[in-house]
């Protein structure tokens, strides 16, 4: 979504604010919907008293929580909110125009959420050979669906990240104008915020 | 081709095909948005007449039971999503830029990818009719209905990757109108000074982006369930099949929002155009959009009421589902009090907005009966329900769409439609719906469950059933006269001129149809109707007239060298790479690999496009 950078230079918007960054809380705002819909059908599945009455649901969402890793979780979750810090440290370089550290820290940020990532991949297939596939019951539902949901931002993010390294090198982001590291950036602490509400009610509760 | 043409017309749609595919022009844009709505809306009206046909007498045989349930899933979801909303995202696309004073929306590519994704999104829902079968469960989809026990064809599938398709459309186009609107108004022209219409697209557009992902999540979920064999709906493994009402609902309700409030805020526009007045109370009006918006959120459980939810939940959503009226009736007085004491010429715009006021308070009343429990789980799936649905929709949202068609037609296209055959079709339209659904509220009373194929000659419905079968044809026939009027006019109507009904707002400062660019000078707005401020004085407001012109028009003869968006290929490739995706998932897997190509192909093409 790339638009006239011309244009907007040209012609000051009426709030001042770059039409790009309006247009990316806005879809964050619509983001937000998505991820509480999923938190809240989790939710809901977990206190589903329907299941229970009918013999299913009863102590399916303790089993499945009761399978979580935990200390591998808690690991994963400290190196993506740490990407966090890399990511702000990534824009204050493009800012100062120190390119190269901006882009070591874009890869950081990149590495981090690989490390995240990977975490995830391995609690996915351990919980696989352990038979806890989507359609075993309602907890694996669930928790596939809104962390795999999460995953894919997560990848969705690091592929834009890298996008954003490779424009470096063909000259973007040289000037005053680091609209595309601050729209990644602006993404990648969504994501990583919504990673703290899914960890805590689906770890830690 | 009219001889008597004074002005020069501007050359904004001239070009061959190839440049309408890859236009970036918002005003191109609302064309092809126009033709295809209403090429969707023909379709979902054929859908409904014959919906009607069969229903005329009892134990009639003309329509299969099994193609009947797909007549009415097809025909409420091509209404709603291939004809209401994106007939209103074409009034966004041609006025909204207009109306504030800019040269194109804020992102044009995106503004084309969403109207390709709608077509193909439109097509592709459709495509289900020769693909073994439309679906068949009724608009909203209930679990189980859509498990794949029940629906072992791909029909549930079209429907909901149709839908999230469309879904996707929606949300970028909203995104991007919420952008326009809060960056890309002219100097002077604060909220406070906005038209009504654009208050209404942007409460619309944040409707939209809040509202369509829970339905996204939903149809996810539902996938979830055909595909990898979840239970999120099936209780067979757990799961609950009121989950999915709830998350249609928190959808839906707001959905029925975003379906009126492109017209009421029409409908703002056009009153006080033909009042000779300025709109009564605009603060309030456009607050109270805002209100109807935000308690939107907050009533979806009154379509559950008889799920058993309890007595604390019914009463609860009740309360907020009587509490949307307040906001609605202010604006209904605001609207009287508009016309009130105002020099009223009615017509045909005016007409339609009228119409639309009646019509919808009726719509309106049946809707805080049915906010009551009790009454409610009277008439449940009744016809009451399909009366009150459509006096709101048809009556409110389409009266007012039409004030909209008849009252922009000549700045879209620079030639009026005919009056006298758009009275006609008002006339028509009016004693046709009211013939049409007037007689279902009784039907409903009487017991008559919506969505039956036929029904016994004993049951007391035959007369009912029939005039609403004659109401609904003269519907059909009153869209006829439209389309023969639209045509014919398109080809010699009379030339409009820059401003055929003595306009207050920005559009109607420029010729029609708008030149390319919109505006060689950017206007300074300083008042609600500059363009009156700027032909009347600042009488209407006490204002003194001192100021400079509001707006500046086109009138040179030479070209203005403004810098437009280049046109591009890559939103339509896009569109298409996402569709042909979809189809992967439903027919076969090597669509899936065509489709990711073309798409991720596109779209690196699309950011290695230079901007402008």
């Amino acid at each position: 979504m790339t638009v006239d950078a011309h244009a907007h230079e040209e012609h000051p918007t009426s709030t001042g604010l770059d039409s790009r960054k309006v247009a990316m809380w806005a879809f964050l705002g619509s983001e937000t919907m998505f991820f509480g819909s999923l938190i809240l059908v989790m939710l809901i599945n977990k206190h589903n008293t329907l299941g229970v009455m009918l013999g299913h649901g009863d102590h399916t969402f303790e089993a499945g929580q009761g399978m979580l890793d935990l200390v591998l979780t808690s690991f994963t979750t400290f190196v993506l909110l740490t990407s966090s810090l890399a990511m702000v440290l990534a824009l204050a370089a493009f800012r100062n125009r120190s390119i190269n550290w901006g882009r070591f820290w874009l890869m950081v940020v990149v590495a981090f959420g690989a490390i995240f990532l990977g975490g995830q991949v391995y609690e996915f297939t351990a919980f696989v050979r352990e038979g806890l596939t989507p359609s075993t019951n309602l907890f694996g539902a669930s928790f596939y669906m809104l962390v795999g949901f999460h995953g894919a931002h997560v990848a969705i993010g690091i592929l834009w990240l890298l996008a954003v390294v490779y424009y470096s090198y063909r000259g973007r982001y040289q000037g005053a104008d680091t609209w595309g590291v601050e729209m990644v950036g602006l993404y990648w602490h969504f994501v990583d915020l919504v990673w703290v509400a899914i960890f805590t009610l689906i770890y830690l509760i | 081709m009219a001889t008597t043409t004074v002005s020069v017309r501007p050359n904004t749609y001239a070009g061959t095909a190839w440049s309408w595919i890859t236009t970036v022009d918002h005003k191109r844009i609302a064309v092809l948005y126009f033709v295809t709505s209403l090429a969707f809306f023909a379709l979902g009206g054929a859908e409904a007449l014959l919906i009607r046909l069969q229903l005329s007498r009892p134990e009639l045989d003309l329509v299969h039971p099994d193609r009947f349930a797909e007549l009415f899933t097809m025909h409420g979801t091509t209404m709603v999503f291939l004809a209401l909303m994106p007939l209103s995202a074409a009034f966004f696309n041609l006025l909204v830029p207009l109306m504030i004073g800019a040269r194109d929306v804020a992102f044009p590519r995106l503004n084309a990818l969403s109207y390709w994704v709608y077509l193909f999104g439109g097509i592709f829902l459709n495509i289900s009719f020769i693909a073994g079968g439309a679906p068949a469960m009724g608009w909203f989809g209930y679990a189980p209905l859509t498990a794949t026990e029940f629906a072992d064809t791909h029909a549930v599938d079209f429907w909901a990757f149709g839908l999230q398709i469309l879904g996707v459309s929606s949300i970028l186009a909203s995104i991007n109108f919420i952008v326009t609107i809060i960056n890309m108004r002219a100097p002077g022209m604060t909220f406070n000074r906005m038209p009504m219409f654009v208050w209404m697209t942007l409460i619309t557009g944040f409707l939209i982006i809040f509202a369509f992902p829970v339905i996204t999540i939903g149809l996810v979920l539902l996938l979830f369930d055909r595909y990898l064999g979840t239970s999120f709906f099936l209780y067979q493994g757990g799961g609950d099949p009121v989950l999915w009402q709830h998350l249609f609902w928190v959808f839906g309700h707001p959905e029925v929002y975003i379906l009126i409030l492109p017209a009421m805020g029409i409908v703002s526009d056009v009153l006080p155009t033909f009042s000779r007045k300025p709109l009564f109370g605009y603060a309030v009006v456009a607050y109270s959009g805002a209100a109807i918006a935000l308690v939107g959120f907050g009533v979806w459980t009154h379509h559950m009421f008889t799920v058993g939810l309890g007595p604390v939940a019914d009463t609860a959503f009740a309360i907020s589902t009587m509490a949307v009226a307040v906001p609605t009736g202010v604006k209904i007085f605001n609207w009287i009090a508009t016309l009130w004491g105002g020099s009223i010429s009615l017509r045909t715009p005016m007409l339609f907005a009228i119409g639309f006021i009646a019509m919808f308070i009726l719509g309106g009343l049946t809707g805080v009966s049915l906010g009551s429990p009790p009454v409610d789980t009277q008439v449940q799936d009744t016809y009451y329900v399909v009366a009150h649905l459509h006096y709101v929709l048809f009556g409110g949202t389409i009266f007012g769409l039409f004030a909209g068609i008849y009252f922009w037609f000549p700045k879209m296209t620079g030639r009026m439609l005919n009056e006298g055959w758009g009275k006609v079709h008002f006339w028509l339209m009016m004693i046709g719906f009211n013939l049409a659904f007037g007689p279902q509220h009784q039907l409903g009373i009487d017991g008559m469950p919506r969505r039956i194929h036929t029904y016994g000659a004993d049951m007391g419905w035959d007369a009912w059933n029939l005039m609403s079968t004659v109401g609904a044809w003269l519907i059909g026939l009153s869209m006829l006269i439209f389309a023969i009027n639209a045509i014919r006019s398109l080809r010699s109507g009379r030339d409009s001129g820059p401003d055929p009904w003595d306009g207050g707002t920005l559009e109607w400062s420029m010729s029609s149809p708008p030149p390319v660019y919109n505006f060689a000078e950017v206007p300074v707005v300083d008042d609600r109707y500059p363009v009156w401020k700027e032909k009347h004085g600042g009488g209407h407001t006490g204002a003194a007239v001192a100021e400079p012109p509001a707006a500046e028009t086109a009138h040179d003869d030479d070209e203005p060298h403004i810098h437009m968006p280049n046109p591009s290929y890559w939103p339509v490739l896009v569109a298409a790479g996402m569709v042909i995706t979809a189809c992967g998932l439903i027919f076969h897997q090597v669509f899936l690999l065509i489709g990711a190509l073309i798409f991720g192909i596109s779209l690196i093409g699309w950011i290695e496009e230079p901007p402008g």
